[in-house]
């Protein structure tokens, strides 16, 4: 019987075509909608988890209890030996080190003295080794707004806008005014070879970037790190993949009463990450489910228009002696091979633009360019299993229940009126 | 009659000399801690939780609002100058070249990490002229009789708006204090110890000091040598003294 009806289906367009291309437009709507909104998701975690968090990050197990101080007097120490240990270990992932401080930017005037001041945040990152990873990372080569970037020791980076407040143009002197890992005070001249914008307000305010082995040799930290921050390959924060790690890594590193030894955190354990991945996946979910609902409905109204407009149809079949419930049967097998077809096609169509999507994104960086939260300016989709069936709960649920829904009428048709309405 | 009442005025006397007022035992407090000028160098050990530096530097006091401090050790610090002028601090960085201006709530940051700010270093303030004094009782401390006096600050520009301050009944020198903020929290202790003669004065040569907001063991602020009331050239509390 489905032979039957899948050739009724291809042979008879006018009964098939509106429903299939119906099922089609929605099922790939909502595919790409599910896939972009995954995406949106993707691009802001993976923004903070370029800029602080990192997939997992290593710290001692009393620098996490007050990291939001950046306390480099509780950093991790013998960091070359931890890392040649983590490369072994875990060679799936890119271990970076870094030290975030805080310290206050001195501006001198031509005697040396202070002309102006203000507090700022250091990122202590790799710019001079050659590895490029951390520029990348940081987007610091699109970022430039004046000057370039470091090329030697003793050069720094500044936010375009803490620039402007302490009125210092590339090539000018600076002086940083910070606190050692001992506690001492640690005072140095770096030159300003350019100025930044992030493109997110808390980083735009007031931070600066420096080498890390220059922040090393200012902050006294020979051989320590604040942080170390692991990326998984594809740069996509994998909740199961990072929990692996974590669970090797514990094995690796088991704990102990140690105040300095290391430990791990996966994104969502740090700050109020896994709140925020938790809002925006439900925000997200919410968008979906009634996007779905809407496509649901529209497709529910297909099926019931499919049912009314084959009014005269079901009425002389019947009237040949059809049984009401066999009719109501073919229906569904109908409906079911057109939800089918729909969602196959809808969804080859929204994967393969979604595809475009993740490779090439969409840049809303002109929209937001005044964004005081920490979002990205370029949107990509991404495509998760989820992808390959969420276009089933419109395309396919959705018409067979319409046409059950519509195919109920049948039942109310009386046979004895049958022929005065075909006659009509 | 007579008899009477120069007995009776004797035992007055003899009573008030006991049970001074909380101003009289300020007074006698400043007499010992705080003058006019002071020279002294001292040793900070400073205990973190990961280690144990020592700081040695040689101060200058004139009055209350001027204060010059170079550090001798160790290297990394060797040559740093500071120089405070009432609320305004100057660093002077040998490394840099750079006199480096400080001022408002820097202020009160810790000093190379210990657990002194840079007014409990190079300030000297007399209690009587920013504070009003309570006597709440007495106790022991390491076997010595205490006034216990709760201080409380009659001017805005003082670091702790409060103090409880231990005084040695005998000689009128803070043995242990609390230092609050003006929200009741507690900010720091001070323990002060090897109380000594100095220049016909007592004087604590070793005081503990412990930011209670700060992970670590304290610090030790040990007086090496000290000179009250000598004669400072004028030209060592000038920004040009730091670069020299």
């Amino acid at each position: 019987m489905i032979r039957f009806l899948l050739k009724g289906i291809l042979r008879d367009k006018q009964r098939s075509l509106l429903p299939v291309i119906v099922v089609t437009i929605g099922v790939f709507l909502t595919v790409v909608l599910y896939c972009w909104l995954t995406g949106i998701l993707n691009d802001t975690v993976e923004l903070s988890a370029r800029f602080s968090a990192g997939h997992v990050k290593i710290t001692t197990a009393e620098y996490e209890k007050n990291i939001n101080q950046m306390p480099n007097d509780l950093a991790l120490t013998g960091v070359d030996t931890l890392l040649k240990k983590l490369k072994n270990e875990f060679p799936e992932i890119k271990w970076e080190q870094r030290i975030h401080f805080g310290g206050l930017i001195d501006v001198p005037d031509s005697s040396g003295e202070t002309r102006s001041q203000g507090p700022a945040i250091g990122f202590g990152i790799d710019l001079l080794s050659g590895d490029k990873s951390e520029t990348d990372r940081f987007n610091l080569s699109k970022s430039i707004h004046r000057g370039r970037l470091p090329a030697r020791p003793g050069e720094i980076l500044m936010s375009e806008e803490f620039s402007q407040k302490l009125k210092v143009n590339p090539g000018d002197t600076v002086t940083l005014i910070g606190s050692t890992m001992y506690g001492s005070m640690a005072i140095f001249n770096y030159t300003l070879s350019g100025t930044v914008i992030f493109g997110t307000g808390p980083m735009d305010h007031g931070s600066v970037v420096i080498d890390l082995e220059d922040v090393r040799n200012a902050l006294d930290m020979s051989n320590a790190a604040g942080e170390i921050v692991g990326y998984l390959p594809d740069n996509y924060y994998d909740e199961e993949k990072v929990n692996q790690i974590v669970l090797r890594f514990n094995k690796l590193f088991p704990k102990s009463e140690d105040k300095y030894a290391p430990v791990i955190m996966t994104l969502r354990q740090q700050n109020e990450f896994g709140k925020m991945i938790d809002q925006i996946k439900h925000i997200g979910g919410v968008m979906v489910i009634i996007f779905v609902f809407s496509m649901s409905l529209v497709l529910w109204n297909a099926g019931l228009l499919g049912g009314l407009r084959r009014y005269i149809e079901f009425g002389t079949r019947l009237a040949i002696g059809e049984d009401y419930s066999h009719i109501y049967k073919t229906m569904i097998y109908e409906s079911v091979l057109i939800g089918i077809i729909g969602t196959i096609s809808g969804s080859a169509i929204g994967l393969s633009i979604a595809l475009y999507m993740q490779q090439h994104g969409i840049d809303l960086g002109s929209i937001m360019k005044d964004a005081t939260i920490m979002m990205p300016a370029v949107f990509h989709a991404r495509i998760t299993s989820a992808a390959f069936f969420i276009g089933f709960i419109p395309g396919l649920i959705s018409t067979v229940v319409g046409t059950a829904l519509s195919g109920i009428g049948i039942y109310k048709r009386k046979t004895a009126q049958l022929f005065k309405e075909l006659e009509a | 009659m007579k008899s009477i009442i120069i007995p009776a005025l004797l035992l007055c006397v003899s009573l008030n000399a006991q049970n001074p007022s909380a101003k009289e035992i300020i007074e006698k407090v400043d007499k010992n801690m705080s003058a006019d000028s002071r020279v002294f160098t001292s040793k900070m050990i400073i205990h973190n939780p990961r280690n144990t530096r020592t700081v040695e530097s040689k101060s200058w006091n004139m009055g209350e609002k001027r204060a010059y401090t170079e550090y001798l050790s160790p290297p990394r610090e060797q040559g740093t100058k500071m120089l405070k002028l009432e609320d305004q601090l100057w660093i002077f960085s040998p490394e840099t070249d750079r006199i480096i201006q400080i001022s408002g709530h820097m202020l009160r940051q810790s000093v190379m990490g210990s657990d002194l700010s840079y007014e409990d270093m190079m300030e000297d303030p007399h209690l009587l002229n920013h504070y009003t004094g309570q006597i709440d009782g007495k106790e022991k401390i390491s076997d010595r009789d205490c006034w216990v006096i709760t201080l409380t600050a009659n001017t805005p520009d003082v670091a702790y708006q409060t103090q409880k301050v231990w005084v040695d009944k005998d000689r009128f020198i803070p043995l242990k204090k609390e230092l609050y903020a003006k929200s009741g929290v507690l900010l720091k202790r001070m323990v002060l110890s090897d109380i000594k003669q100095i220049q016909g004065r007592w004087f604590p040569e070793k005081i503990l000091f412990k930011d209670v907001l700060k992970e670590g063991d304290g610090t030790e602020f040990q007086i090496e040598e000290i000179n009250f009331n000598v004669p400072i050239p004028e030209y060592i509390f000038s920004k040009a003294s730091l670069k020299k």
